[in-house]
C-alpha cells in the first residue's frame, strides 16, 4: 500500500476560458488530516467538486488508492469509500433524523431495489443508526424531521450520515461554515475523533479552524497552489500572509 | 451494547403507533374509511360513475408516485394510460382474451413503454423532464392515430368485458364494479408498499437531495427508472380497466389533455400524500360529471379551481387536512 491515498496531477478546470483551478498537484497522505485553504474564490470548492467527481476536470488526472478515478461517476467514487460532505448542509429534510442515517446504512444491504418489501425490514439498521446519532449527540432528535433541526445539528447529522458509510476517506467542504463558536468547537473535536483510522481532506476558509486540526495544509490562491506544509510553515509564508491580509492587491483580489 | 439499549428505548414508541401493512395509525384509519366508501358507494351511486373515479384514482396515484416521491413531473402519462386502454381493449375484443389477462397486458405494455421513455427522460430534470415526456407522449398519440389496430378516429368500440377467471360474468355493472374496486385497492396498496419500502426510502432521499444521495453512492438514475416503469405500468393497468368499464378505448385516452388532467387531480388532492390523488380524482370526475350540462364552461370552472388550489391551499385538499392534523396521509 502506498503512502499517498489521494493524488492529483495537473488538475485543471476551466469555465468558458476562466481558469478556476490551474495545474494543481495535490498529495494526501494516508491517515492524515489534510487542509485545503485559501481566500474566497481561490478555487477550493471547485477543486473539491473535481476530486469527488461532481465536476469533470478540463485536464489532469486524479488517483485514489492507486486507481485512476478521473473518468468515474460520483456514485462510483463514493462506492470506493471516498465520501464527501457539502458546504450547504446536506440532509434529507423530509426524512427523520434516524431515516437520514439509515438511508446511508442501507447502502450496506446492496441496491435496495426491493420495492415489494416492507420498510420494517430496515428496523435491523436502527440500532447502528442510533449509535451513530449518539456519537454526534443527536439521540434526542431521532424522530424529528431533519429539515427542522438547527443549523449546527444539521452539520452533525451530515457527519453521522457520512460516517454511516464507514468511508475510507472523508472530504469535508467547510464543515464549520456559518456556525457559532460552540458549534465550531464541537465540530472540530468531532472531526478529530472521526479521523481515527481514516484520511480526511477538509476545505476551510477559516485559518483558525485548520490550525488545530490539520497535519498538512495546502494553500490555494487564484486556482493554483501557493504553499504547502504544516500550519507553522504555511502561516509564516509571506505569500500566504499577503493572500490572506491583502497586502498584495493582485493576489487579494484574485479569483473574484 | 450501550448503543443498542438506547436505540431500542428510543424506537419503541414508534412501534406503538403502527397500524397494519406499514400504515401508520392515521393512514390505517384513512384506509379503512376508503375501503368502507368503496364498498358502500355502489349501493348509493351510479356504479359506472364510481368506476370512472376508481380508474382515474389509480391513474393519479401512479402519477403521484413519480411527482410526489421522486420529484419528477411527467407530462406524458396519458401515453401509458391510453396504451394500456388500447392493448386491453384490443386483446379483449380481437383475440377474446379474458379480462384479467387483458388488464395485466395493458399494464405490461404501459411498463414496457415506460422503460425506453423513462430511460430517455430521466437524463434531464425539472421542466426539461416534463417536456421530454410530453414529446414522447405526443409521438404515441400520433402512432395511435395512424396504427391500424387502434381504429384511428373511431377508437376501439364495443369492447367485451368478458368473464373473469372464466367464472364471473362482468357484463353487469355491479360485477364489473367489484373487479374495478379490487384492481384499484390492489394498485393502491402496491403503491403504498413501494413508497414505504427500502426502495421508497431511497426514492424519498433522491427527491429531497439528489446530490447527497449520489454522494452516498446511490446510482440515482436506476432508482428513477424503476420508479418510472412502475408508475407507467400502473397507469397502463388503470387505462386497461377503464377500457373494459366503458367498452371503448379512444384517442382521448392518449391525448395530452389526459396528461394534464392527471396532474390536476394530483395537485387538487395533494402531491406526495398517498390518499390525496384519490380525493383529487373524485373531486375532478364529480365536477366533470355534474357540471357536464355547462358544456365548455367545465374547463373554465376547472381552471378556476386549479388556480384557487395553487393560491389558497397548495398542499391540496388532503395535504391541507393532513397538515392541520399534523399527520402523514
Amino acid at each position: 500500500m502506498s503512502d499517498t491515498i489521494l493524488e492529483t496531477e495537473g488538475l485543471t478546470k476551466e469555465f468558458r476560458g476562466f481558469v478556476a483551478v490551474s495545474d494543481v498537484r495535490l498529495q494526501v497522505r494516508r491517515g492524515s488530516i489534510h487542509g485545503l485553504i485559501g481566500p474566497n474564490g481561490a478555487g477550493k470548492t471547485t477543486c473539491f467538486n473535481l476530486l469527488t467527481k461532481f465536476l469533470p476536470p478540463t485536464r489532469g488526472a486524479i488517483r485514489y488508492d492507486g486507481r485512476d478515478i478521473t473518468g468515474m461517476k460520483p456514485a462510483e467514487v463514493a462506492r470506493l469509500g471516498l465520501v464527501r460532505s457539502f458546504q450547504i448542509s446536506a440532509v434529507f429534510p423530509h426524512l427523520t433524523v434516524l431515516e437520514n442515517v439509515r438511508v446511508a446504512l442501507q447502502r450496506h444491504r446492496g441496491g435496495s431495489f426491493d420495492f415489494w418489501r416492507a420498510e420494517s425490514v430496515l428496523k435491523s439498521l436502527d440500532g447502528r443508526a442510533m449509535e451513530l446519532l449518539e456519537d454526534v449527540g443527536l439521540t434526542g432528535y431521532a424522530k424529528v424531521n431533519a429539515g427542522e433541526l438547527p443549523y449546527g445539528r444539521k452539520r452533525a447529522l451530515e457527519i453521522a450520515t457520512t460516517l454511516a458509510l464507514d468511508p475510507v476517506m472523508l472530504l469535508l467542504d467547510e464543515p464549520t461554515a456559518g456556525m457559532t463558536h460552540e458549534d465550531v468547537d464541537r465540530i472540530i473535536s468531532l472531526v478529530k475523533r472521526v479521523a481515527q483510522g481514516r484520511t480526511v481532506l477538509l476545505v476551510e476558509h477559516n485559518l483558525k479552524v485548520v490550525s488545530g486540526l490539520c497535519d498538512t495544509i495546502t494553500v490555494l490562491a487564484r486556482g493554483a497552489v501557493l504553499a504547502e506544509g504544516d500550519y507553522a510553515a504555511v502561516s509564516a509564508n509571506p505569500d500566504v500572509q499577503a493572500a490572506y491580509l491583502g497586502t498584495d492587491p493582485g493576489i487579494a483580489g484574485g479569483g473574484h | 451494547m450501550a448503543g443498542e439499549t438506547i436505540a431500542s428505548a428510543a424506537i419503541r414508541p414508534d412501534t406503538d403507533i403502527q397500524g397494519f401493512f406499514g400504515f401508520s395509525r392515521p393512514q390505517a384509519i384513512a384506509f379503512l374509511v376508503l375501503v368502507a366508501v368503496v364498498a358502500v358507494s355502489p349501493f348509493l351511486l351510479y356504479p359506472v360513475f364510481l368506476m370512472k373515479i376508481l380508474c382515474f384514482a389509480l391513474f393519479a396515484c401512479a402519477f403521484n408516485l413519480l411527482i410526489g416521491y421522486v420529484g419528477l413531473l411527467s407530462f406524458g402519462h396519458a401515453a401509458y394510460f391510453g396504451m394500456g386502454a388500447y392493448i386491453a381493449g384490443y386483446t379483449a375484443k380481437a383475440w377474446g382474451f379474458p379480462p384479467e389477462v387483458s388488464i395485466l397486458l395493458g399494464g405490461a405494455v404501459g411498463a414496457a413503454l415506460g422503460l425506453p421513455f423513462g430511460w430517455l427522460a430521466i437524463r434531464r430534470a425539472g421542466i426539461y423532464f416534463a417536456m421530454i415526456t410530453l414529446a414522447l407522449a405526443q409521438m404515441v398519440y400520433f402512432f395511435c392515430l395512424q396504427a391500424p389496430f387502434t381504429g384511428g378516429e373511431d377508437g376501439i368500440q364495443a369492447i367485451p368485458r368478458g368473464t373473469l377467471l372464466g367464472i364471473f360474468d362482468l357484463s353487469s355493472d355491479m360485477a364489473m364494479y367489484w373487479l374495478t374496486a379490487f384492481v384499484f385497492l390492489a394498485g393502491f396498496l402496491l403503491i403504498h408498499r413501494i413508497v414505504h419500502s427500502p426502495f421508497g426510502q431511497v426514492l424519498k432521499a433522491i427527491r429531497d437531495n439528489e446530490p447527497r444521495a449520489i454522494s452516498l453512492g446511490y446510482r440515482v438514475e436506476n432508482y428513477k427508472l424503476v420508479a418510472f416503469v412502475l408508475s407507467a405500468g400502473l397507469a397502463g393497468i388503470a387505462g386497461g380497466t377503464k377500457a373494459l368499464v366503458f367498452n371503448i378505448a379512444t384517442l382521448t385516452d392518449v391525448h395530452w389533455s389526459m396528461s394534464g388532467e392527471v396532474v390536476l387531480m394530483s395537485l387538487v388532492g395533494g402531491l406526495g400524500t398517498v390518499f390525496g390523488p384519490v380525493v383529487g380524482a373524485a373531486v375532478i370526475i364529480t365536477m366533470q360529471n355534474y357540471l357536464a350540462e355547462f358544456g365548455a364552461w367545465v374547463l373554465v370552472i376547472q381552471g378556476a379551481i386549479f388556480i384557487a388550489c395553487v393560491l389558497a391551499f397548495r398542499r391540496g385538499v388532503l395535504g391541507e387536512i393532513a397538515h392541520a392534523l399534523k399527520v402523514k396521509l
